[in-house]
């Protein structure tokens, strides 16, 4: 029974947290039918970018929770600004072409930040432990709970309602919904997709960037943290079908409770399960869960 | 091409001789990605048959005391092969980003088989025995040249044979193929069987690429397997572009002589400097390196009177 | 010809004489000064990367001071003439991230292209068992610092590779040791160790280690999580639910940081005393984050695990001096690698003339000296291979001070925790530690 619990906990846990990392892959994927590698780069700056507020509101001496909002700001404002940045000045150049010509720009654009980041906040690792320690933690029977986790659920929780109230009853979302569904019909319709495109690329961004600074606390910011994520966030926007956020939320919880279980019960397949997963959804369903086959265009 | 190279290796320093061997084993795995880019796919799993082959090699030479070179990779190509074929019945149905995605699951998968195994030294991998050459047993320079030569050879032979593969009906299909599936299978042409047959040729390739490299380098281990490793093989697709079979080769070798020089030169920031030299190349040269041979060769034909 | 042409052209042109320019420049080997002669030395560590911070960086560090310490003719004796063999030294620092083929390819370098005279370096185990085949088949004398599996002295006898530092077997017999003078009435304990070679084989030591210093203890749960891979939740409830006593991890740095944020928040470590084999290099970032009770080693007796000895205070201080950080193992075993390299050159180079490789080889066989981190003898793998004695300690952060401190420090002999000399420490734990000379 404890274990059964501990499982469910872990598995939401780790499902927040790749929720949070895939959200922003999926929609940008969708809308724009980009595979942004660049996304591992967005965690990590969001990831030094907390570490760095987390240093700066300490020091300062500031409340715990007004120091966490600083910090999920301050990432997000990165994210704003590179999202920014990169859309202008780079995609803008390579849009037309083949998407794998895009990737690959993604890709040499996400090597290129990972020096950059070298480069500002140097070689050494980072700490930004404070939110989480100063969260406290609760007893549930032998287990014990840390808040910040729970923190991170009802974030990851609120985050999939506010997309998915935006998606259905706001313009922007509906805008969103019909490029997704067809850019060609909803650029004859009238609907500045270039616009909607940028906003895409810079919320997808923004998110990540979130990630990246809701994970800060949890572990040490230090090189290379990008890498490992962009593998995982790829594996759930696969499993829910790329685009779609429902997909996301499902393929996470899947991907989280199973790893749970892996460890609690199995921990020699531990390493493979994400894989595993990935490759009997796709023998499954070719195109993810949630997105349906496309009629095939004669 | 391949003659002058080969001339040219008893003159070049020893580095040198195994910086571009090791390339030109890489070669042959991009060879692979450029067959299937032809037809719109990238895979990102060729890494998977890169190791595999690697590690026949490896494992042979421990297991059964084989150390024939030629016999090596015939069979890390052939097994490599077999994996391929069994593993296409499930990719050839796929395209685009979930070909991607699955080949890199595999892949994967097998990184987190080696990993565990720890009687095949788990990540730290194993060496490979020192290979002969139908009985002859060279060391040092006669190793490398050796070992550069065999390489060179294969790479002869593939460059050959895929070249005629392009010429053929099938390899002529792959454009059309990639720009309109349905309209070829019209023509009463399985698709599918067409891109099973191209996951396979590549597969071979990459594990012909991963036993030469395995004796290249000496090493095996399950990063051979690992997505990144894939990822620097499509790197290179693309920096060579999809143009001409040669393109595989001149990429290979422009690309490790960048990363060494990027690392001798920046050593702490030589992802940087790769990664700017990628996106040079992917906004001003789009179809590659190659692209750059061929138009020279247009050029050259217009100018004729 | 349009405009595009002439750019077309004159992108080619530049790059054949790009290509032809890196050619020429990376086949030219550096002209040697008038005289004597400097020693060129390869330093290959990592400098990206998330090993870069904790290993690659501090023993890159550990190398530049103790270089410039030995050029000056200001170490301490024996150590205080110039440079090798009164030849100053000229390092060139190589980055060890990439995959074995890069490695193994800057390896060749470095011998050839470069032309150094030794090669100090290698954190990652994979690193040096990839390049110690081209070390013998090139015959460059090759000192390994820091990784620290036990294959490579095991395989094969080697004649040109060296490792000063002792290997990770000796980490955890002894942390079993350690363990089990604190705990006596132990029952059961569990493991979180990152699922590769490193993490696998420090728990198979220390789980055979137990096995023979306590046979009633049960290994409960034993956890291998991904490398790198930062999040532990799963892993710290599933040892919440445990009933062990205390708990073994080869963790390091990043993940070994995480996992300390991670379980504190949650009060693991009030539930069971944690072992962390590699715990001193994290000391001086963690503070007052690492939970009192802690048991610390170092790789040997390293940081504040070692002695207080005159040759230990000089490296402290001019390390700290230097890179206001006290030094932590790595930085030590960088020390240690080069000032046995000396030994053995001003031993080799007696005789005026530059000496070789292999006159270098045969002087580093079986050597005995201090170092910073005490007493070294070359005494395994035909006197390749070095041991030191090793202690273990608890830690304790000390709040008027508000410094770390390592209390409770048990030394144990190089010969208590190293299998004797031509025995396979894996078979010498299963066998019971026969021949283990412990006070």
């Amino acid at each position: 029974m404890l274990i059964t619990f501990a499982i469910l906990t872990d598995g939401l846990v780790y499902a927040a947290y790749l929720f949070i990392v895939a959200i922003g892959l999926t929609l940008i994927f969708g809308v724009m039918k980009i595979l942004n590698v660049t996304h591992g780069s967005f965690y990590a700056f969001g990831a030094y970018g907390a570490a760095t507020a987390v240093g700066i509101y300490s020091n300062a001496d500031w409340p715990a929770a007004a120091g966490f909002l600083f910090m999920l700001v301050l990432a997000m404002a990165i994210g704003l600004v590179m999202g920014l940045i990169l859309e202008r000045g780079l995609l803008r150049l390579v849009y037309g072409k083949d998407e794998v010509v895009i990737v690959l720009v993604t890709y040499a654009t996400f090597l290129i930040l990972e020096d950059v980041i070298v480069l500002i906040w140097g070689p050494q690792s980072y700490a930004a432990y404070q939110p989480m320690v100063s969260a406290g933690n609760i007893e549930i029977g032998e287990l014990v709970l840390s808040n910040y986790d729970i923190v991170l659920v009802a974030i990851a929780a609120g985050l999939a309602g506010l997309a998915y109230w935006s998606l259905k009853f706001t313009r922007y979302g509906r805008l969103l919904t019909t490029v997704i569904f067809d850019r060609e019909t909803a650029a004859a319709f009238g609907i500045n997709v270039t616009l909607v495109y940028s906003a895409t690329f810079v919320i997808g961004a923004m998110l990540g960037a979130l990630g990246g600074a809701m994970m800060a606390p949890k572990i040490a910011v230090t090189l290379g943290i990008g890498v490992e994520v962009i593998v995982l966030a790829f594996a759930v926007v696969a499993i829910g079908g790329m685009g779609s956020i429902e997909g996301a939320l499902v393929g996470a919880l899947i991907v989280g409770i199973c790893r749970a279980a892996a460890v609690h019960l199995v921990p020699q397949i531990e390493l493979f399960v994400i894989y595993g997963v990935m490759a009997l959804v796709l023998v499954a369903r070719p195109y993810g869960l949630f997105v349906r086959a496309q009629p095939r265009k004669i | 091409m391949f003659l002058f190279a080969a001339a040219a290796a008893p003159l070049l320093p020893e580095w040198i001789v195994s910086l571009t061997t090791i390339a030109f084993a890489n070669a042959l795995v991009v060879l692979g990605l450029v067959v299937l880019w032809r037809v719109g796919l990238v895979s990102f799993g060729q890494a998977l048959y890169y190791c595999i082959g690697a590690y026949v090699v490896a494992l042979l030479a421990r297991w059964t005391g084989l150390t024939d070179a030629f016999a090596l990779i015939v069979i890390g190509g052939v097994a490599a092969g077999l994996v391929a074929v069994l593993i296409g019945f499930l990719l050839a149905r796929y395209r685009e980003i979930f070909f991607a995605m699955l080949s890199l699951a595999l892949s994967m998968i097998l990184y987190g088989v080696l990993v565990k195994t720890e009687s095949l030294g788990s990540s730290d991998g194993f060496s490979v025995t020192t290979p002969t050459f139908l009985g002859y047993a060279p060391h040092r320079e006669a190793l490398g040249l050796s070992l550069y030569w065999l390489t060179l050879g294969v790479d002869a032979i593939a460059a050959v044979l895929v070249g005629a593969y392009f010429r053929s009906v099938a390899g002529a299909l792959a454009a059309p193929i990639r720009d309109n599936e349905i309209r070829v299978e019209f023509l009463g042409v399985s698709v599918n069987s067409i891109i099973h047959a191209k996951v396979v040729i590549a597969g071979i390739l990459g594990g012909l690429g991963g036993a030469l490299a395995a004796m290249a380098i000496g090493h095996v281990d399950p990063n051979m397997a690992y997505w990144t490793t894939s990822g620097s093989f499509v790197f290179v697709t693309i920096l060579a572009g999809a143009g001409s079979v040669a393109a595989a080769f001149v990429g290979s070798l422009v690309f490790e002589a960048v990363r060494s020089f990027a690392v001798d030169v920046m050593p702490g920031l030589w992802q940087m400097t790769l990664g700017s030299v990628l996106l040079l190349t992917i906004l001003f040269l789009p179809d590659g390196l190659g692209s750059l041979v061929s138009r020279l060769k247009r050029r050259g034909e217009v100018q004729r009177p | 010809m349009s405009h595009r042409e002439t750019v077309t052209r004159w992108a080619l042109a530049g790059l054949a004489a790009a290509t032809a320019t890196i050619g020429s420049a990376l086949a030219q080997t550096p002209a040697a000064p008038a005289a004597p002669p400097p020693v060129k030395l390869g330093i290959v560590s990592f400098l990206t990367g998330p090993a870069a911070s904790p290993f690659g960086i501090p023993g890159r560090n550990g190398a530049e001071i103790v270089i410039e310490a030995l050029n000056a003719g200001k170490a301490p004796a024996p150590f205080n003439t110039v440079g090798f063999g009164g030849s100053k030294i000229e390092a060139k620092y190589v980055d060890e991230a990439g995959t074995v083929a890069n490695v193994v390819t800057e390896y060749r370098n470095l011998v050839q292209r470069d032309q150094v005279d030794a090669v100090i370096g290698y954190v990652s185990s994979g690193s040096c068992l990839a390049v110690t085949p081209v070390a013998e088949e090139l015959k460059a004398l090759t000192v390994f610092y820091d990784c620290g599996t036990t294959r490579i002295f095991e395989e094969k006898p080697r004649n040109y590779v060296f490792r000063v530092s002792p290997h990770a077997t000796m980490d955890n017999v002894a942390a079993a040791r350690y363990l089990v003078a604190k705990k006596k009435n132990i029952t059961s304990f569990s493991g979180i160790n990152q699922n590769y070679a490193w993490g696998q084989d420090s728990w198979r030591d220390f789980l055979g280690a137990m096995k023979v210093l306590a046979p009633k203890a049960e290994a409960d749960k034993v956890l291998f999580p991904k490398l790198f891979a930062g999040e532990y939740g799963a892993e710290v409830s599933t040892l919440l639910t445990s009933k062990s006593q205390a708990l073994h991890t080869s963790f390091f740095d990043g993940d070994l940081e995480g996992l300390v944020y991670q379980e504190q928040a949650r009060g693991l470590d009030k539930r069971m005393t944690i072992i962390m084999t590699t715990g001193e290099a994290a000391i001086w970032r963690l503070r007052d984050k690492l939970p009192d009770g802690t048991i610390i080693g170092g790789r040997g007796a390293n940081g504040p695990l070692a002695r207080d000895t005159e040759i230990n205070k000089w490296f402290q201080k001019i390390y700290t001096d230097r890179y206001n950080i006290p030094p932590t193992y790595p930085s030590y075993q960088m020390a240690q690698s080069l000032l046995g390299l000396k030994i053995a050159y001003d031993k080799a180079a007696k005789a005026g003339a530059k000496p070789t490789a292999d006159q270098i080889a045969a002087a580093f066989k079986g050597i005995e000296f201090e170092g910073p981190a005490g007493h070294v003898k070359m005494m395994l793998g035909d006197g390749h291979q070095g041991i030191t004695e090793t202690a273990y300690g608890t830690y304790r952060f000390n709040k008027q001070k508000k410094e770390p401190e390592i209390v409770d420090i048990i030394r144990y002999p190089a010969e208590c925790v190293n299998p004797p000399a031509g025995v396979e420490a894996e078979a010498w734990i299963k066998d019971g530690m026969k021949g283990a000379k412990c006070n």
